[in-house]
């Protein structure tokens, strides 16, 4: 009798949990969120994390193509004004309703000379609320990426702001807390229920969401798992259904459990690459050869890209020709052939210019996808055509300052494009001449009058397909000077257990769980 | 005996002041954490502007100096990453990491005496000596990869345990515990078992050694003479005596568990001091790392300076040094 209550309670408490069970997707990161509040860290893996709570004007759809979210419509009114109006009936996650006094409070509270973010909309001006639905920003120029940028400023309640005193973003110069980083209130299928740092944050299905839910998720428990052998393990043994972050050696592993693990695989949009010192001098003091165009050329002609693809990354990487990934606004195919390796032309080239057997630093990280390995085996196969790379490796907080400070002579970079996910983002940030906002990471210190010119007419270039056919022009220029070697897209692979049903992959790494099926 | 402690005191001060003045040394070469702090499309300017604004420009001295003040009045700043309170991010982590070393020091008495008995009284026959060089195995495995390998017995191929986390956890007040759960309780078991692997062994051989020398004394021979039986004779007699040795070295443990919970709590993804520091560690989180370290060094002093107060007030001879 006693044994049959116990089953009894047993089977009831089973029937209790199951349905609540039911639409949890346990989500394994490689690494935590830092705060709740959007504008807190510059950090496009936060940014995404945040996209299921709060929302911007606009947003990226199923195809990475730009789609209104809480604008209806938008429209240019003038070169420097654009008009958003903005969805109706759309209301926060506290009840408020969302109207244009948010919009500014937000854009405000971005480009905030305090904000980390306020380089992710670069050209905003200002911002005019016109009535409940509508408003106009004002930017610096013509400026045609405005929708991109606009994809990652999140909207904030005014009302909510300002009752708990968080208008401005938080300054950890000052000492005082934010209300943001403990709290959310966005718009978004999802509300954050509850957060424990590093441990486990909570979101939870918003019922009142404006758009008609895609997923049939009710819970979303997000825990950061930084060892990767513990995270497989994890996704091995059921503890979790997602990761954003399948280490590239345990792929086979993964394969082999085809049961209970679905691999989804594809190619990042991060294009790496290696860039060039343009300064007079080598680190070493010794004139810099690399300013001729027929060693860079060499040096490219050294890398055997298919070796790196098939050795390095087992397979996975896609070779690269182009600067940018296929995906990426201005991409041109006819750019994107992968240069053959040819070291005898190599060495022939380098005797031309007398650059034969010089010394020089070659700077690499450690945030790139085998990073280290890739280097080694670029570094080799440079020594093979005769020349003497020194490898200095280390990681990123400690090579950076050195890049940034142009204390290299030959160096790896990552560029995705993120956030704004166009060809302006590399031309302008890493190949254009380096002066005011323009040419952050250009490292090796490249200037290019013509490329130049092309780049900032693409700047102010309103009509797409112009702006385009300028991008592609400028990508050619930089091959043609082969100002950096493309050498691949990284992989990119998330695994899933067996009970989801369908994932769309993402090729920015950026999962958006409310296009999930269970 | 008051001079004796102002004196500990004193003592204790200048090895915290002297660890963050290292600290402070060494941050600059950790990197540039601006670098980690603004996204790809800000301007050089903001960078500057936010390096000033943390104080980053100014030498370590001064750096170091600022640190002390603030510290001396409490003050510990924000953290860079989260932008929460250093102090209460790492109160938040402390019960994780304080339940985590007092589990592992449970466990390595629970397990560790018993067996040291054992091997004790065994000593020659096949299972003892079997146990005694099996013991190795715990000292020099490194503690990441007994981790990794309990994840995988018990949570992949048995499936009995959870491999990383907490479980879920029950506030009393700003104390927050996983024992008084299912899943808590579950969660403790693995990391706390590879962190105290080490100490286990320690206890095991010092108990053995212990015991091997008590038991020639003559007290045990009369007892034995005497007809007390075996089992009373080894584990209340003999082993009483040679508990202190063991009292002595796990309170000096339990600061080293504390810092080198570290590793354990990365492969297991615990929530607890260790798992922040590291963090801050690839974030360059200076204030995290600074308090952190002073933190820990503090529960070192304060372990160490509790023995050296408990030996004084057994031991008369050692007040005057």
């Amino acid at each position: 009798m006693q044994f049959k209550r116990i089953l009894a309670t047993g089977a009831a408490l089973l029937a209790l949990s199951l349905p609540a069970m039911a639409g949890t997707l346990k989500w394994g990161a490689s690494r935590d969120i830092s705060s709740l509040d959007p504008y807190s860290y510059g950090d496009s893996f936060a940014l995404g994390v945040l996209n299921h709570s709060y929302e911007g004007l606009m947003r990226y759809d199923r195809n990475l193509k730009i789609e209104p979210a809480l604008a209806a419509s938008y429209e240019i009114i003038s070169p420097t004004t654009w008009r958003f109006k903005l969805r109706e009936g759309v209301k926060f996650h506290n009840g408020a309703d969302f109207t244009a006094e948010d919009v500014q409070a937000s854009l405000l509270r971005a480009t905030n000379p305090k904000s980390p973010l306020r380089g992710n909309i670069p050209a905003y001006k200002g911002s005019r609320v016109i009535d409940e639905h509508t408003i106009e920003i004002d930017v610096s120029a013509n400026y045609p990426l405005l929708l991109n940028d606009l994809t990652t400023i999140y909207i904030f309640d005014a009302g909510w702001l300002k009752e708990n005193n968080a208008e401005a973003p938080t300054d950890v110069g000052s000492g005082t807390e934010g209300y943001a980083t403990y709290h959310e209130n966005g718009t978004g299928p999802f509300k954050v229920e509850s957060r424990q740092p590093d441990a486990k944050t909570v979101f939870v299905k918003y019922d009142g969401w404006w758009d008609k839910p895609q997923h049939n998720i009710d819970r979303i428990e997000l825990t950061p798992i930084a060892s990767s052998a513990t995270r497989v393990a994890a996704l091995l043994s059921g503890d979790i259904d997602f990761t954003d972050q399948a280490p590239v050696q345990d792929l086979p592993r993964l394969e082999a459990a085809s049961g209970q693990v679905k691999l989804l695989e594809g190619t990042d949009l991060r294009t790496v690459m290696i860039g060039f010192s343009q300064r007079d001098q080598l680190l070493s003091g010794a004139p810099n050869p690399m300013k001729d165009l027929r060693v860079r050329q060499a040096m490219q002609l050294a890398i055997d890209l298919d070796l790196i693809q098939k050795r390095v990354m087992r397979g996975k990487s896609r070779n690269a020709g182009a600067l940018v990934a296929p995906l990426i606004p201005g991409y041109d195919a006819a750019i994107d052939v992968p240069v053959k390796a040819d070291p005898e032309k190599a060495k022939a080239l380098l005797k031309e210019a007398g650059a034969e057997g010089f010394e020089f630093e070659f700077n690499c990280a450690d945030t790139l996808v085998n990073e280290e390995q890739v280097c080694q085996a670029v570094a080799s196969m440079w020594s093979r055509v005769g020349l003497k790379p020194k490898l200095d490796q280390g990681p990123r907080a400690v090579q950076t300052p050195k890049r940034s400070a142009g204390k290299v002579d030959v160096y790896t970079l990552g560029w995705a494009t993120l956030p704004m996910l166009d060809t302006y983002s590399l031309t302008s940030q890493v190949l254009h001449t380096k002066e005011g906002s323009f040419g952050i990471f250009n490292w090796g210190g490249w200037s290019d009058k013509e490329f130049d010119k092309v780049t900032e007419a693409s700047a102010v270039e309103l009509d797409r397909t112009k702006r385009l056919a300028l991008e592609a022009q400028s990508l050619k220029i930089a091959k043609d000077h082969a100002l950096m070697i493309p050498l691949h897209q990284q992989p990119l692979a998330w695994a899933t257990s067996a009970k989801v049903a369908d994932f769309p992959l993402f090729s920015d790494n950026l999962p958006r769980l409310w296009l999930v099926k269970m | 005996m008051l001079a004796f402690l102002i004196k500990r005191i004193g003592n204790a001060v200048l090895v915290m002041l002297t660890v963050a003045f290292f600290a402070f040394l060494i941050f600059r070469f950790l990197g540039d954490p601006v670098e980690m702090m603004v996204n790809e499309s800000a301007t050089q300017s903001d960078r500057d502007e936010l390096r000033a604004r943390l104080g980053l420009n100014e030498g370590f001295l001064v750096q170091y100096v600022r640190f002390v003040g603030n510290a001396a009045q409490g003050e510990f700043g924000l953290s860079w990453r989260n932008q929460q309170s250093v102090i209460g991010l790492i109160a938040e982590r402390f019960p994780a990491t304080f339940e985590l070393v007092i589990i592992a020091t449970l466990l390595s008495l629970a397990i560790g005496i018993p067996l040291g008995v054992f091997t004790a009284i065994g000593r020659g026959r096949w299972w003892a000596e079997s146990l005694q060089f099996g013991s190795i195995i715990g000292v020099s495995l490194p503690s990441f990869l007994v981790g990794i390998l309990l994840i995988l017995i018990f949570s992949v191929s048995l499936g009995w345990l959870p491999g990383y986390g907490r479980g879920d956890v029950v506030n009393l007040g700003w104390w927050s515990t996983g024992l008084l759960t299912q899943s808590g309780r579950a969660a403790v078991v693995l990391p706390s078992l590879s962190l105290s692997l080490f100490q286990i062994t320690l206890v095991m051989r010092l108990v053995r050694a212990e015991m091997l020398e008590t038991l020639r004394a003559d007290f045990i021979k009369f007892a034995r003479a005497r007809g007390v039986r075996r089992r009373a004779l080894w584990f209340r007699h003999a082993l009483k005596n040679c508990l202190m040795p063991v009292v002595t070295l796990t309170a000096m443990q339990v600061g080293n568990l504390i810092a080198f919970a570290l590793v354990t709590e990365t492969v297991f993804q615990w929530p607890g001091m260790g798992m922040l520091f590291m963090q801050a560690v690839t974030f360059v989180d200076i204030p995290v790392m600074a308090a952190y370290l002073c933190i820990v060094s503090f529960i070192f002093v304060t372990l160490n300076t509790f023995v050296d107060i408990a030996y004084a007030v057994i031991d008369p001879r050692l007040r005057a040094a």
